[in-house]
């Protein structure tokens, strides 16, 4: 029996191999862009939403380190209070479709039998949506905003979690240490919640970060559509939206900027999900 | 297990989901809370006749199951109902669109196929070189374009830029005019996708690779290319084709963002203006007709399995 590993102890464990540079990059980008988002009201040059008429589509300054919007609105300013939204947002779908996976996919793997196949069909249904469909229809019922994409997406991405906690269950469930437990008359719940779920969730974690990047990918789509975070608000995609017109127009900076930080953020949490998942072992990528 | 047997248990299943998947579209209405009238006729001026004839079309008089009945009738004889915005039957909406979204799809799905499967390909018979390296860290970075990115830098760099090709609408009809408005529109929707084709293509042949038969098919004297056509890439087919079956659904929700990013009017684009315009009749026909789509395709690669590689349908009779 392994014994149950944080997370956390994951990410200091010493490395059997070398030093894998793309991951340390990977973490370094990662944890710059969460500085940028958390420290956005101290640091950040000008107002997001000041509009300046005299420096409109200025080109990269001094004054203005990645430019200004078709408003004169400073990019980087809108960039660090955009990566708010663009962070916490996916972090929250990944924290809740993992708890609601890991308990499904622990009663279904548990209790097997008609639980299980029930169960598995509704996971059957569900991945028949993907994501982003479920999350625009969410906002056809619902209205535009974040608010029910966000809530929609935690259901969409439970079943993939379920899925992989339900099959660690089940091989969880024959090894003899569970037996053991058994004899001495601890109930299956107790077994279940106490000894099986620390064994599985490091693994199930690991793979959960995989999601960040496409649930961050997916809600920026949704603001570049127009169906999430509105127009003014400085969102990555929702600026993205905002600056198409201007693309035309050959004016690319307001674009290619929340573009590319998509695409960095995207890299680095798959990079650290990958290595964290090589880490613990167990489960294979997606 | 025969094989009419296993095709009978396969539409069973693929009926079952099916079914289910137009529970949740249908009943999804009923999570709004409030009355079913205002919620359909959101942001508009609802006159009496346009009440009653929201009250017809869903039945709104009637039992919830009812309504459901009286819908899927309507709908398994291709009526959707009608447009909001456009005052249309929603299926003529949706079929003068589909041509568009079809286009998309197929180019954007053989850019996949080829690149990924010669991706694949080349890393696998290349593996652990550089090569192998090369191609996995090009996927990877494909692999974390969204589409909406694709389209901006795309337009940016070969609309606006070199002028090569055009930013916006299909084109005056023709078939060399529509593929030539869209080509970029399929990059940008191809490129996320690679990364799947190629990854499953890497790892599928890799693991026949190390196999006993291509050993054996090796020490015979067969030449290289034909132990990797006939011997490692026919067993490596399977996983791929599961793979490219999950993709579909994924293209066809995708094609929404490349398409409102370069202005094509397919059934993506009328997704998006439809939540947009709150016409729940279209969105409703949109969503199911792409979980149709996705349900289908996958009951197809299921199908196809056995026929390409008898193994699996006498592992699946053994088990």
């Amino acid at each position: 029996m392994t014994t149950p590993t944080l997370a956390l102890e994951v990410l200091r464990a010493p490395r059997a191999r070398p030093a894998n540079t793309a991951y340390l990059i990977s973490l370094a980008a990662l944890g710059a862009l969460t500085l940028a988002a958390i420290l956005a009201p101290w640091i950040a040059p000008y107002d997001p939403d000041q509009v300046d008429l005299a420096a409109v589509y200025a080109s990269p300054s001094s004054a203005h380190w990645l430019g200004t919007d078709a408003l004169g609105r400073d990019i980087l300013s809108r960039m660090m209070y955009g990566a708010r939204t663009a962070l916490l947002a996916p972090l929250i779908v990944v924290i809740s479709s993992t708890i609601i996976g890991i308990l499904l996919g622990l009663l279904a793997g548990w209790r097997g039998g008609w639980v299980d196949s029930v169960l598995g069909r509704i996971f059957d249904v569900v991945f028949a949506f993907p994501s982003l469909l479920i999350a625009i229809m969410a906002v056809a019922l619902f209205g535009k905003g974040l608010v029910a994409p966000v809530i929609a997406m935690s259901i969409a991405y439970a079943p993939f979690v379920a899925r992989l906690t339900r099959s660690l269950v089940a091989s969880e469930r024959s090894r003899p240490y569970v037996s053991a437990y058994r004899v001495q008359g601890f109930s299956g719940g107790w077994i279940a919640t106490r000894r099986v779920l620390p064994n599985v969730t490091p693994i199930v974690g690991a793979q959960s970060t995989l999601n960040f990047g496409y649930v961050l990918a997916e809600l920026a789509a949704l603001s570049f559509l127009g169906l999430g975070v509105q127009a003014p608000t400085a969102e990555w995609g929702a600026m993205i939206n905002e600056a198409q017109a201007g693309l035309l127009g050959g004016h690319f900076l307001p674009a290619i900027v929340p573009a590319v930080a998509v695409v960095i953020a995207v890299v680095a949490v798959n990079v650290i999900g990958e290595e964290l998942s090589d880490r613990i072992g167990g489960g294979t990528p997606a | 297990m025969t094989a009419a047997r296993r095709v009978a248990g396969k539409l069973g299943g693929l009926l079952l989901t099916l079914f289910l998947a137009s529970l949740l579209v249908f009943f999804s209405r009923f999570l709004v809370p409030g009355d079913p009238v205002t919620f359909l006729l959101r942001g508009r001026k609802p006159s009496p006749e346009a009440i009653a004839q929201v009250t017809t079309q869903y039945g709104l008089d009637l039992p919830p199951w009812q309504q459901y009945v009286q819908w899927l009738a309507g709908v398994l004889h291709g009526d959707f109902g009608r447009s909001l915005q456009y005052r249309q039957d929603v299926a003529a909406v949706i079929g003068e669109r589909l041509p568009v979204t079809l286009g998309l799809v197929v180019m954007a799905g053989l850019m996949i196929a080829v690149v990924g499967l010669v991706g694949g390909i080349v890393a696998a018979l290349n593996r652990g070189r550089i090569v192998d390296r090369g191609v996995l860290i090009g996927l990877t970075v494909l692999g974390a374009i969204p589409s909406f990115v694709g389209s901006i830098v795309l337009i940016a760099v070969f609309a606006v830029q070199l002028g090569w090709f055009p930013s916006f609408g299909s084109g005056d009809g023709g078939v060399l005019d529509t593929v030539y408005h869209l080509v970029l529109p399929s990059i940008a929707l191809a490129v996320v996708f690679v990364v799947l084709v190629g990854k499953v293509t890497r790892s599928s042949m890799v693991d026949q690779l190390g196999r006993e038969h291509v050993e054996v098919a090796t020490s015979r004297g067969l030449g290289r290319a034909t132990v990797v056509r006939r011997h490692v890439f026919r067993n490596a087919i399977g996983p791929i084709l599961t793979v490219s079956g999950v993709l579909v659904a994924g293209l066809l929700v995708a094609s929404s963002i490349v398409e409102a990013a370069f202005g094509l009017a397919g059934i993506g684009s009328l997704l998006v203006q439809s939540v947009d315009r709150l016409d729940f009749p279209v969105v409703q026909a949109i969503v199911l007709l792409v979980v149709l789509a996705f349900v289908v395709v996958n009951a197809i690669v299921d199908l196809l399995e056995p026929w390409i590689d008898p193994r699996s349908a006498a592992g699946a009779g053994a088990r």
